[in-house]
């Protein structure tokens, strides 16, 4: 964790309840160790998650945001990842128009058992904002 | 508002890597705090009586705990509220402990951290409503997926608890793999003997409905009223005429079906009962070796049938059923040989698995319990078992272990040597894994009574020499190279989740890992449980398990289901999906997006549609909220304000 800068940044992950959170437990019951930038905002399904939310977080003073959710075909709501899905890869291609980097967001799949894969996530994502640095720093370039 | 936060020391858990004290002393800086302070174990008994003491003398209205994950303790937190008068809706827990102590290095980082945190929760608890639950009435039945041993000591334990219940067997008979094995270890129990009974108890229970050759097309519904629909596959044999007699199969000209339950060791009639001791004792067609369906003419078995119960236009059937729980105890299943290919990957007839060994050790097997070797059929002089064939190899995806090989390995050797007594038998092992009760005693006497060599190393490679098989391997107790030639070699395949249990998985709502074996609501403390209310785990689809283990967690599901169906009412979760009437414009986008049809359409009184929620049905899952366009449509507990409450209170400040 050398690499990252020790200023931090605001990174706000939005984490479904049945696996995403779950796993970020497992990460924790199993002490793999985490940069400190994110903030996690429990949420029932990634389905819950309004496209809206992410771009007021990124306006607002995010730095970057992350979803995760259950893998598809394993959501506890049958399907509600697949509607997040959707919008999520609409939301992706809409940043660049409000002047955002798109990969200041990302979303991803985390079981309730991959621990390791989110330590894994939450570390290249938080090394991937720092690099970009803070959002309201500077203008970022439209496309 | 006044808010009371409480900030768990969790021993040292918490304690040791963020400071406390500090994340008190800002938290007393929020606004609506009028309360905080620091707990060495706030789930203990009395820091819960402290949380209690402090609503009533501080007067607060909501409550933030910054302890452990909610996963782990918001109900335990939320009855304590409700104890103490307050709406359990206007209790937040902040998660300190796996999502900071546990996880970040730096004190001064974790410590900022966990202020966020709880400035989050305390944002998020001030824009908290009041919730009440309403009572539904539970469906007192059970459904039962799989027969094995798990499966029927769950249905017979609900049963004998008064219970209805419905077993579902994929298979023609029940039994699952412990109907399969010849004895059982440490005891050198006969399994069919002890299995057996169980499996007439399972049949003639009154309270017990039996499904065999049954699969579950779809599942509905949620806690205490599940709707099934249980697909009777086709048998071509009128189960309710079939006597078991066992004429068709004598007669039956297509000798050459492959037999599921020998593990194909040797083929078996297109028509057939699957074992002498089959529940129920039924005659099946097997479609794709019998003559009538291959060449469109036989009809033998019609003809002899005394009964005449053969129906070669029989369809699938599909009956709808209701529950209140579930049982789930679809098994396991073994890696295919063919995935091992240093070990002759299926090619040599010398090479077998475990579960064909036990066939051909098995008095009613198709050797009648005689040991050959499946290429010419004569009696091994030098067998040699190879433990963990697939398991515990990241290189095949299969890091784990397989939980009974070393035990099963260990019985078969000693069972070599009562059957061939001037044979020799040798175990290439990893480690020998022997924890249960009189198991390693059981491996030890295998080596020093019956002389079964064990050799600590890997087999690198079995091919075959003249009619021998050579096994080469390493000795790393020794630091050698062994060389040994075998006349039949046995392998103790890795153990695998059914090559279904996904689709199982999400017909259920409930999880499973990277191996594809059910995720239990907690690996410690809720072993049987799943995340999804009223689906209950058993057995081996859970993770490897032997038989004791695979029984005692049948019981404990079955205890499981008899104390949630101990009450006659059960409250539903009131974080709920709610439309606001006034801002609903009648789009019913909602509509169409609800995972569970738990939305309808409603004609109000002056004409206008809106949307409308069944409580009952709706799941929670909020869907909907994000789908509405003018958020008429609010996910209870997480609503829209209550969630920008938490993301403003990070990006705000």
């Amino acid at each position: 964790m050398s690499d990252i800068a020790a200023r931090e940044l605001r990174i706000v992950g939005f984490l479904c309840n049945w696996c995403s959170y779950g796993g970020a437990d497992t990460a924790g019951v199993s002490r793999f160790k985490q940069p400190t930038d994110l903030r996690i905002i429990r949420v029932p399904c990634s389905g819950r998650v309004d496209p809206l939310f992410i771009v007021k977080a990124l306006l607002n003073g995010a730095d970057g945001v992350l979803v995760s959710g259950c893998h598809p075909r394993d959501c506890h709501y049958t399907d509600g990842n697949f509607y997040a899905r959707r919008r999520l890869e609409m939301l992706k291609r809409l940043l660049p128009f409000l002047g955002i980097d798109e990969r200041r967001f990302h979303y991803t799949w985390i079981s309730a058992s991959e621990g390791a894969r989110w330590q894994q996530t939450v570390t290249d994502f938080t090394k991937r904002v720092h690099e970009l640095g803070p959002l309201h720093a500077r203008k970022e370039a439209t496309p | 508002m006044r808010v009371g936060v409480f900030i768990c020391h969790c021993g040292n858990n918490i304690a040791g890597t963020i400071d406390v004290a500090k994340v008190a002393e800002e938290t007393r800086k929020l606004p609506g705090v009028v309360y905080a302070t620091t707990y060495m174990y706030t789930c203990s008994e009395p820091g819960q009586e402290e949380i209690q003491k402090a609503i009533k003398s501080e007067n607060l209205d909501r409550v933030v705990v910054a302890a452990c994950s909610p996963r782990m303790h918001e109900l335990t937190f939320r009855r304590t509220v409700a104890k103490a008068g307050l709406n359990r809706y206007f209790f937040e827990q902040a998660n300190i402990r796996e999502h900071v102590s546990w996880v970040g290095e730096k004190k001064e980082a974790n410590t900022n951290k966990a202020i966020e945190i709880v400035r989050m929760a305390v944002e998020k608890v001030k824009q908290n409503k009041p919730l009440y639950s309403t009572s539904f009435k539970v469906n007192k039945r059970v459904l039962v997926i799989g027969g094995g041993v798990a499966g029927m000591q769950a249905a017979l334990d609900c049963a004998d608890g008064g219970l209805e219940v419905l077993l579902v067997e994929k298979s023609p008979s029940v039994g699952g793999m412990m109907s399969r094995l010849d004895k059982t270890f440490p005891t050198i129990d006969c399994s069919i003997c002890i299995l057996g009974p169980k499996m007439v108890d399972v049949a003639q229970h009154d309270k017990i409905k039996l499904h065999a050759y049954s699969e579950i097309d779809e599942i509905k519904g949620y806690v205490g009223n599940y709707q099934i629909k249980i697909r009777k596959k086709a048998t071509y044999v009128d189960w309710t005429k079939c006597t078991g007699c066992g004429t068709c199969m004598e007669k039956c000209p297509s000798k050459n079906s492959y037999d599921h339950f020998n593990f194909g060791v040797a083929p078996t009639r297109a028509i057939n009962i699957p074992f002498p001791q089959a529940i129920p004792k039924k005659a099946k067609i097997d479609p794709n070796y019998c003559r009538q369906f291959v060449k469109g003419k036989c009809g033998v078995c019609a003809k002899v049938c005394p009964t005449k119960a053969i129906n070669y236009e029989m369809q699938d059937e599909v009956i709808t059923e209701e529950v209140g729980a579930i049982i789930v105890s679809t098994g396991y299943s073994l890696i295919d040989i063919e995935r091992l290919p240093e070990y002759g990957g299926g090619r040599y007839p010398d090479v077998i698995t475990g579960i064909q060994y036990e066939r051909i050790l098995n008095a009613s097997g198709p050797t009648s319990g005689h040991i050959v070797r499946p290429s010419d059929h004569v009696e091994p002089k030098t067998v040699v078992f190879v433990a963990c064939a697939g398991s515990r190899d990241k290189s095949i995806g299969i890091p784990y272990c397989s939980n009974f090989c070393c035990m099963y390995i260990a019985k078969q050797a000693i069972l070599t040597k009562d059957h061939v007594p001037d044979s020799q038998s040798y175990v290439f092992y990893m480690d020998i894994r022997s924890p249960g009760k009189g198991y390693d005693e059981f491996t030890r006497r295998a080596q020093e009574e019956y002389g079964v060599k064990y050799i600590r190393g890997r087999v690198s490679r079995i091919y075959p020499k003249g009619n021998k098989m050579i096994v080469k391997g390493a000795d790393t107790l020794l630091g050698t190279q062994v060389e040994v030639e075998a006349d039949l070699v046995v392998l103790g395949t890795a153990v695998i989740s059914n090559s279904d249990a996904g689709h199982m998985a999400e017909k259920l709502h409930i999880s499973y890992d990277t191996f594809g074996f059910y995720v239990e609501s907690h690996p410690k403390l809720r072993p049987v449980e799943t995340n999804t209310s009223g689906v209950f785990l058993a057995g081996a689809c859970q993770g490897p398990k032997d038989i004791p283990a695979s029984v005692s967690q049948g019981s404990a599901a079955a205890s499981k289901v008899q104390a949630l169906f101990s009450k006659d009412m059960l409250e539903s979760d009131p974080a709920v999906a709610k439309v606001n009437i006034n801002a609903c414009v009648g789009c019913l986008k909602c509509v169409k997006t609800c995972p569970f049809q738990a939305i309808k359409e409603k004609e109000l009184r002056d004409g206008r549609v809106v949307a409308d929620v069944i409580e009952t049905v709706c799941a929670g899952c909020g869907v909907c909220t994000s789908t509405c366009p003018c958020g008429a449509i609010q996910l209870q507990h997480f609503t829209d304000n209550q969630l920008l409450a938490e993301v403003n209170a990070i990006c705000l400040t």
